[in-house]
């Protein structure tokens, strides 16, 4: 969203000390790290970094990788939605342990979430002999990979919208229900309108994660080449049978992902363009 | 879009399904061995063909030789395992009972075609001069290895240091520990695995000499002149031996337990021996290793069976928790 | 079962709902949550009382494990008081101004989640190492990052700033202008509008965000374990022992160690949310 001219500002020493603040803090962090990451992909030249991407290896991890984060996404856009309309604008007993059950994920090591899954469904674990019995594959197969990157997604779009909807308070969806709105009508023309920017940080978040993560899914996918590696389990793969460039090249994929946000966002800013207008007046 | 992006992904799925058709295997192996087995899965689909007719597919599972033998265990259906070391067999034989105890027997070399050593990798021009394991617990030098606990080949590094030391010191147990606490005292990081250790040493110029399998010091030696590293082979080092089985319980579920024990078998052939040469592992037959003498220089070696009694016994004295490695770890 | 449940919690509420769909949002919450992680999670506390208590102490507690215990707690405490104040301000900057390359830099905030944790550990590990671009310049002062505790604080950071961040944006810019330009015309200073303003109205979100931050932290294995140097009782980390333990094919001690972090940090999480709720309250009795 473009920062629309606020009335009231901080002087303008202010301002560029803390855009200083902030920039150098994020080279330091974020633009560094991701120069070290293409220039390991570059450094013998442009057309290994080609070559690398379009393997056959490297075709199948996309699309393993695609499809996950298409089930596992939407799935948590509803959980999501779900868990935020009744935590925020509901009181109940015990508030905070449910939000702190929906933190869980996030505070297991990605080493155990994915050992969870092994543990019931495995062929040590609780459901295993049953599973293997009725020939049903769950981990060392797409289910695993898709339940352990739900598991540790599951609290994005949750978390995000939390914190937004009780700052907003239920006024404006009482009102709408008291001038004779249903329930869904108030939802789609009241609240998903207030709560659309903090929704999209949430999904794309979700979907960072969704396709990069690393931990969990190792432990549940059998790196079988070409089926059941994602693209995170492929970098891993190439980067231990030493093969550098090809590493970090299927690595900066991922890192584009930060440009499909960037295009979404200014997608739905244009899109919004007239609203944004009205609301900066 | 929307439903190009969900036909494509639907392709994808059909395709992935087609690729099974005819009889597949599943070698779960570890890391550094994808190209060789790529060759070996080219050069045995043929020879099966050619012999019995049918084509068989072999797809590849990499990873962690521990990890991958977890992933066996619970529940991945390799018909085939293709490990680094033959405890992690071991432990499939004993906590999932998937093959017998006894499988190290059923094929010929205990099971074990192909072998390696470890090396020492070193700056170029060894301006440290570090010729033998001896070198390496000199005060102030530092040695990188990654750690045993996580990392199979570093279980090699450090059997072979304590080989070495159980014949210079001639069984003298205080001396063999000294001394490896010594060589403990100078590694400054442990990384937790082979290919870390690597990067540590290579790229990041940390440390004096890097304990490497001599595959994997050859398979990367074309960067390693870039990188400005040469190997040092010492006076005697361990026979890594990295084993290979037939997973009955599964290849028999598959039906695929003739093709499976056959295609072990090729590794065995003079086909298989030159295949595995060509990727750097030191092979058994002798025919073949004759040709490859440039490559692999002589090095005396002791295995993990005479000098310490298989490897149940070797990870239980020194690796799992409170044995030698942990009981000589330097109070930091 | 949830729905029944949901149904009798209703008449405890403390005034009669007039919004619909507690039941149904609720239901949907409870189900999911215990599909995808209370039964899944509940396997491992199973697994660890399997083994008693002598030995889940034993193992859980032994002081290789406490000294890593407190590597991870306490890097991670620290990372997210680095993330919360860098956070904030990238945050503001993001929403409050507008400068030349803005737009790219708010995309790359999301960056730390899209890379894969090894990747991220291995490009930290060349920048910050004495051979890197950072840790050379950083060398001749003394200080060492990669392969010593800062190492792992470094990685905790750069994993956790998204959470930060993205939780603050939304807030701020729902903000509305019409309060601060109140609170100015009444006669506030900048700082004073600021500090009884925007404050009070962000807090709860960054707080959120630094204890997921914090969270996600005390976990992270990935990229850690390339730059912290693993060195036992130094700067060894718990999800790494977690690690070592499963290669000694030893789950049950794996998940004891698991089980220990997995209470430290729901106890921790769960009281960073009662504070903020309770300071909630308090804040709307005023």
């Amino acid at each position: 969203m473009p920062p629309h001219r606020r009335p009231v500002t901080e002087p303008r020493w202010m301002r560029v000390t803390l855009c200083l603040l902030a920039l150098g803090f994020l080279t330091l962090f974020l633009a560094l790290p991701l120069a070290a990451v293409l220039g390991q992909a570059l450094a013998r030249g442009v057309e290994p970094f080609a070559a690398a991407l379009v393997t056959p290896d490297t075709m199948a991890a996309i699309r393993l990788t695609l499809l996950t984060a298409a089930i596992a996404v939407p799935l948590n856009l509803v959980f999501g939605l779900a868990a935020a309309w009744a935590i925020a604008k509901f009181r109940f007993p015990l508030r905070g342990l449910l939000v702190t059950l929906i933190d869980l994920p996030f505070s297991v090591s990605p080493v155990v979430s994915g050992l969870i899954y092994v543990l019931m469904f495995g062929l040590q674990g609780w459901l295993g002999p049953t599973l293997a019995a009725h020939g049903i594959k769950i981990i060392f197969a797409v289910p695993g990979i898709v339940l352990a990157t739900i598991f540790v997604t599951l609290p994005f779009v949750a978390r995000e919208l939390i914190p937004l909807m009780e700052a907003q308070g239920r006024e404006e969806e009482e009102a709408a229900i008291v001038l004779g709105a249903g329930g869904w009508r108030t939802f789609l023309l009241v609240t998903l309108p207030n709560i659309k920017w903090g929704l999209l940080y949430g999904v794309l978040l979700c979907n960072a994660r969704a396709m990069g993560e690393f931990g969990a899914v190792s432990v549940v996918s059998g790196h079988i080449r070409g089926m059941t590696t994602t693209i995170p389990l492929h970098v891993e793969i190439l980067y231990n049978e030493y093969d550098f460039v090809g590493a970090f090249a299927v690595a900066s994929l991922l890192a584009l992902l930060a440009l499909v946000t960037l295009a979404a966002k200014t997608f739905l800013e244009w899109v919004h363009r007239d609203e944004l207008a009205a609301h900066t007046r | 879009m929307r439903r190009a992006l969900f036909s494509l992904v639907l392709a994808g799925l059909l395709t992935a399904g087609a690729a099974r058709a005819d009889t597949t295997l599943l070698n779960v192996s570890y890391d550094p061995t994808r190209e060789f087995y790529r060759a070996i899965n080219q050069a045995f689909a043929a020879a099966w063909k050619a012999k019995t007719g049918e084509s068989v597919t072999i797809n590849q599972s990499h990873g962690g030789s521990g990890k991958q033998a977890r992933s066996v265990i619970d529940g991945l259906e390799a018909d085939v395992v293709t490990l680094a070391l033959a405890y992690d067999i071991d432990a499939i034989a004993d906590h999932a009972r998937l093959l017998p105890s006894d499988w190290q027997a059923r094929l010929p070399d205990r099971s074990t075609p192909y072998t390696s050593t470890i090396v020492f990798l070193v700056r170029t021009g060894n301006p440290k001069r570090i010729t033998d394991w001896g070198d390496l617990a000199r005060p102030g030098l530092q040695v990188i290895t990654p750690n045993p606990k996580t990392s199979g080949g570093a279980r090699w590094n450090y059997l072979a240091a304590w080989g070495w030391a159980e014949r210079t010191y001639r069984g003298d147990a205080a001396k063999v520990r000294d001394y490896i606490a010594a060589v403990l005292k100078n590694v400054p990081v442990f990384d937790s695995g082979a290919r870390g250790s690597t990067n540590t040493f290579v790229q990041r110029r940390i440390g004096d000499v890097l304990l490497a399998w001599e595959n994997e010091a050859l398979l990367s030696s074309r960067e390693l002149a870039e990188a400005g590293v040469e190997i040092v082979v010492p006076s005697v080092s361990i026979l890594a031996e990295p084993p290979v089985a037939v997973v009955d319980t599964v290849a028999a579920r598959h039906g695929t337990t003739a093709v499976a024990e056959a295609y072990l078998r090729f590794l065995s052939t003079p086909e298989g021996q030159d295949i595995a040469a060509r990727n750097f592992y030191r092979p058994r037959d002798p025919a073949v290793a004759k040709r490859f003498a440039a490559q692999f220089p002589p090095v005396a070696t002791f295995t993990i069976d005479d000098a310490f009694g298989g490897w149940r016994q070797a990870q239980k004295l020194h690796f799992d928790d409170g044995g030698s490695f942990d009981q000589l770890q330097p109070k930091r | 079962m949830s729905g029944a449940r949901v149904a009798l919690w209703r008449p405890w509420a403390r005034r009669r709902e007039a919004l619909p769909g507690f039941g149904l949002a609720m239901g949907l919450t409870l189900a999911i949550l215990c599909l995808v992680v209370l039964i899944p999670l509940s396997a491992v506390f199973a697994m660890s009382a399997g083994m008693g208590w002598e030995r889940f102490v034993a193992v859980g507690f032994e002081p290789r494990v406490m000294a890593a215990y407190r590597l991870s707690f306490g890097g991670a405490l620290l990372a997210a008081a680095i993330n919360g104040l860098a956070g904030l301000v990238v945050a503001w900057v993001l929403v409050r101004y507008d400068f030349p390359g803005r737009r790219m830099i708010d995309a790359m905030v999301d960056l730390p989640f899209a890379l894969p944790t090894a990747v991220a550990g291995i490009a930290l590990t060349t920048l910050y190492a004495p051979t890197g671009w950072l840790g050379g310049l950083l060398e001749p002062w003394g200080i060492k990052v990669a392969y010593t505790p800062v190492g792992v604080v470094v990685a905790m950071v750069f994993i956790g700033l998204p959470f930060v961040v993205r939780t603050v944006e939304p807030v701020l810019e729902e903000l509305d202008d019409e309060l601060e330009e109140a609170a100015e015309s009444l006669g506030a200073s900048r700082w004073q509008t600021v500090r009884m303003v925007i404050v009070p109205a962000i807090l709860p979100a960054l707080t959120t965000g630094m204890a997921l931050a914090f969270a996600r932290g005390v976990g992270e294995y990935g990229s850690v374990i390339f730059i912290a140097g693993n060195l036992p009782g130094i700067s060894e980390i718990a999800p790494l022992l977690i690690v070592t333990r499963l290669e000694q094919y030893d789950t049950a001690g794996a998940t004891a160690i698991a089980t220990v972090m997995l209470v430290l940090s729901f106890v921790l999480l769960l009281l960073i949310n009662l504070l903020q709720r309770w300071r909630a309250a308090r804040h709307t009795a005023d």
